[in-house]
């Protein structure tokens, strides 16, 4: 242990802590930039390239930056002197000279960590002028787009996307003032590995990085009188959304979201908890299938589409492992268009279906080209937690005063193996449920796995289903994934089904949702309300929602048979990228 | 550009050998480069993505690490690669002119190939040769006191050797 001063208070701190780390511990604030550690998920950044955390060694009357300096016995630091502060505030107005001044017109506006701490330090004039970067934007993805000339090279995205997720696709290119952050070649993001999960932007303290905007083409398909413009919400929007309108994390605000919804002009409200449902039936009798049939275990599942193509990318060698069944959103489009329309005697060319999810790779997975019936996209668009808080404000909803209300009829019914879909570990929770429940013949039994839920990276279980022993995997993050296929590719380990999602937390985590800033305590109170909402459901079990029951009776026939085939499952080939 | 596996098969054939003996990791993204670098004249995207793969690294990190250095180059240089010493010493006794002579003559800038594949003009800072300020290499060869004056005679010169390699 060291002990030393921090502006007269005394800290006793262990060997290997930086000042930064001791500050905090007596509540110090330091403001930090490209310094950002999240534990939970073993993410941590301190590349000291900011110096925006410059405080003063009062003996040697140095600046140091807080975040890499290791504290010294007998240290004296104070934080608060005027080199210090003027310090820290010229290093932002260096880091400014070389930023648009365009905060108004910029996505982040408000979220942005830069914008903050110039507000916070004192700054109120571009002191310094000079050259700018000038690079063009890159929207070549339909989910993530990279404006270079925001970037403050503090190389958050890079960690992110390198180190943590394993994905690869982005790295400081060039040197100097011609440094960027890009992908090998200057290559267009489709051609990279990236796999659009979108953590890099969630992370970004900047606008470099954001989700492309599809709100006003939404505004477009709304004001058409000839479209019928459906909506789905994902379970994880619902925990979620709320923050963006000043309610404490964690806030369930499924009803309000409904009502916002029609307030804006949807002609439906319905749910994607109900495409979970429809989801699990597939899933669930994909899984059997291939136990009693000595099909290809483990089953992976295949709703995260970050996750799918991460490994149509770079696990070429394991494409026939993971589901065939599409994602719950996609076969809600599916169904929507076909079933749907039927039964609302609706051209299916006139349906739009919009989709409001958590996660920024939806975008990218909406525009797949194999997931679409006859040409017509299953889902036409695409929108994000945070698309939709802009939305709802930009329509003038007053969203706190909103009634509660319910989802409309048909496709709007869920259960409560439906709503785990939105945290890590639901899905397989969720499968195990309904296998169970068919395997056994036992319909009240609702397994739960508590050792499923929460941020390790990789959780492991294992369960007795009419007498055979089933082991389970749970994966969140893509780097924890990896090491799980690594190890399955070598013989390593053994499992009968493994759930993969790509962002941390699984979907509460996404990169669509609002902003968490690092903060990790946010996702465990939208976690606890998804599994709050399973547990005050009437039916837990996906099969016995009514709905379900009558959209197989009526139109589907078997689980997992041809018309299923048709509509709810699809392929997975390998991407050739670099 | 496009690496001509069918001309260059046997720097291929090496090139892989060599990457077996490297251990994975980034530590030999750098050792990996400069054999690259040394074998191609520059650094092939396609040897990039066999370079990832067997090193067990992104390639965007390796890269990322070739665009940081000087001594790698991303495009294949000219079969007579022109360095010009901009270091202070060279700078002061007229190297600046040198290179402008240099550009005019083969019309080309600083940093380009001829459209013809046989110049490169690259600058450089201090090749520790400052008593025979100015100076400048060819594909390695120093030549000091350039002048002016002498600049088409050196190039004249590579072209005989050209010829005489011919006859």
């Amino acid at each position: 242990m060291k002990r030393l001063r921090i502006n007269g208070h005394e800290v006793t701190v262990k060997d290997d802590a930086t000042i930064l780390d001791a500050a905090r511990q007596i509540n110090i604030d330091i403001p930090t930039l490209c310094h950002l550690k999240i534990e939970e998920i073993g993410y941590d950044n301190k590349p000291g390239s900011c110096r925006v955390c410059i405080v003063e060694n009062a003996d040697t009357g140095r600046l140091v930056p807080a975040c890499v300096t290791p504290v010294e016995e007998g240290m004296n630091i104070n934080t608060e002197s005027i080199q210090a502060v003027r310090a820290r505030r010229t290093n932002v107005e260096l880091l400014l000279s070389d930023h648009p001044n365009a905060c108004l017109t910029c996505a982040k506006n408000t979220k942005c960590d830069l914008q903050k701490l110039a507000h916070d330090l004192g700054v109120r004039e571009m002191k310094y002028g000079g050259e700018q970067s000038d690079y063009s934007i890159d929207k070549g993805s339909k989910s993530i787009v990279r404006d270079a000339n925001k970037c403050i090279l503090c190389n958050r995205c890079e960690t992110m996307c390198t180190e943590v997720q394993t994905v690869g696709a982005l790295s400081m290119v060039g040197r100097g003032f011609e440094s960027y952050v890009g992908s090998a070649y200057h290559l267009p993001m489709n051609d990279t590995t990236c796999t659009f999960c979108g953590q890099c932007l969630s992370i970004c303290p900047t606008g470099a990085l954001t989700e492309e905007d599809n709100t006003e083409e939404l505004w477009e398909y709304l004001a058409d009188p000839k479209k019928f413009v459906i909506v789905q919400t994902a379970p994880a929007v619902r925990v979620a959304l709320g923050e963006e309108f000043g309610l404490p994390a964690g806030t369930d605000v499924t009803g309000k979201m409904v009502s916002a919804l029609r307030v804006m002009g949807f002609d439906r409200v319905f749910d994607t908890n109900y495409a979970a449902d429809l989801t699990i039936m597939e899933e669930a009798s994909e899984f059997i299938d291939r136990v009693e049939n000595d099909g290809k275990l483990p089953i992976l599942t295949s709703c995260c589409p970050g996750w799918v193509r991460f490994f149509e990318t770079q696990f070429h060698d394991m494409l026939d492992i993971p589901s065939s069944a599409k994602s719950p959103h996609e076969m809600f489009g599916a169904v929507a268009k076909t079933y749907l329309a039927k039964q609302m005697d609706i051209d299916p060319k006139d349906i739009v279906c919009v989709s409001i999810m958590p996660c920024v790779a939806k975008k990218y997975e909406a525009s797949r080209m194999e997931l679409s019936v006859d040409g017509n996209p299953d889902v036409d668009l695409v929108i994000t937690t945070r698309e939709l808080a802009r939305l709802i404000k930009e329509s003038g909803i007053h969203f706190t005063h909103l009634p509660e209300e319910y989802f409309d009829n048909l496709m709007g019914e869920s259960t409560g193996a439906g709503a785990i879909f939105g945290a890590t570990g639901g899905v397989i929770e969720a499968t195990l449920r309904t296998a169970h429940s068919w395997l056994t013949g036992d319909d009240l039994t609702v397994v739960e796995f508590r050792e499923l839920q929460g941020f390790t990276g990789v959780k492991e279980t294992s369960v007795d289903i009419a007498g055979r022993e089933f082991k389970i995997a749970v994966c969140n993050g893509l780097g924890n994934t990896r090491k799980v296929l690594e190890a399955l590719r070598d013989g390593d380990v053994y499992y009968d089904a493994i759930e993969v999602m790509a962002c941390p937390g699984g979907c509460i985590g996404g990169a669509g949702q609002p902003y968490h800033h690092g903060d990790m305590s946010i996702l465990t109170k939208r976690t606890e309300t998804i599994h709050k909402i399973d547990r005050q459901s009437e039916i837990r079990l996906s099969h016995e929602n009514p709905m379900i029951k009558k959209l197989y009776a009526e139109f589907l026939g078997e689980p997992y048979g041809e018309k299923a085939h048709e509509l709810l499952h699809t392929y997975h080939k390998a991407k050739p990228t670099r | 550009m496009n690496l001509d596996f069918e001309k260059n098969a046997e720097q291929v054939a090496s090139y892989l050998v060599f990457l077996k003996t490297l251990e994975p990791g980034t530590g030999s993204i750098i050792p990996a480069l400069q054999d690259m670098q040394s074998r191609f004249g520059y650094i092939p995207m396609e040897m990039v993505q066999e370079t990832a793969e067997a090193l067990k690294v992104f390639s965007s990190q390796i890269y990322g690490v070739a665009t940081f250095y000087a001594q790698f180059s991303m495009e294949p240089k000219g079969k007579w690669r022109f360095d010009v010493c901009l270091g202070t010493a060279c700078y002061v006794k007229g190297a600046g002119d040198i290179l402008k002579k240099l550009e005019d003559i083969l019309q080309i800038k600083s940093g380009e190939t001829s459209a013809d594949g046989l110049y490169t003009i690259e600058s450089c800072r201090c090749i520790g040769a400052c008593g025979l300020a100015p100076v400048m290499t060819v594909n390695g060869k120093v030549y000091g006191k350039v002048k002016e004056d002498d600049i088409e005679l050196i190039i004249a010169s590579l072209k005989e050797d050209e010829d005489d390699n011919v006859e």
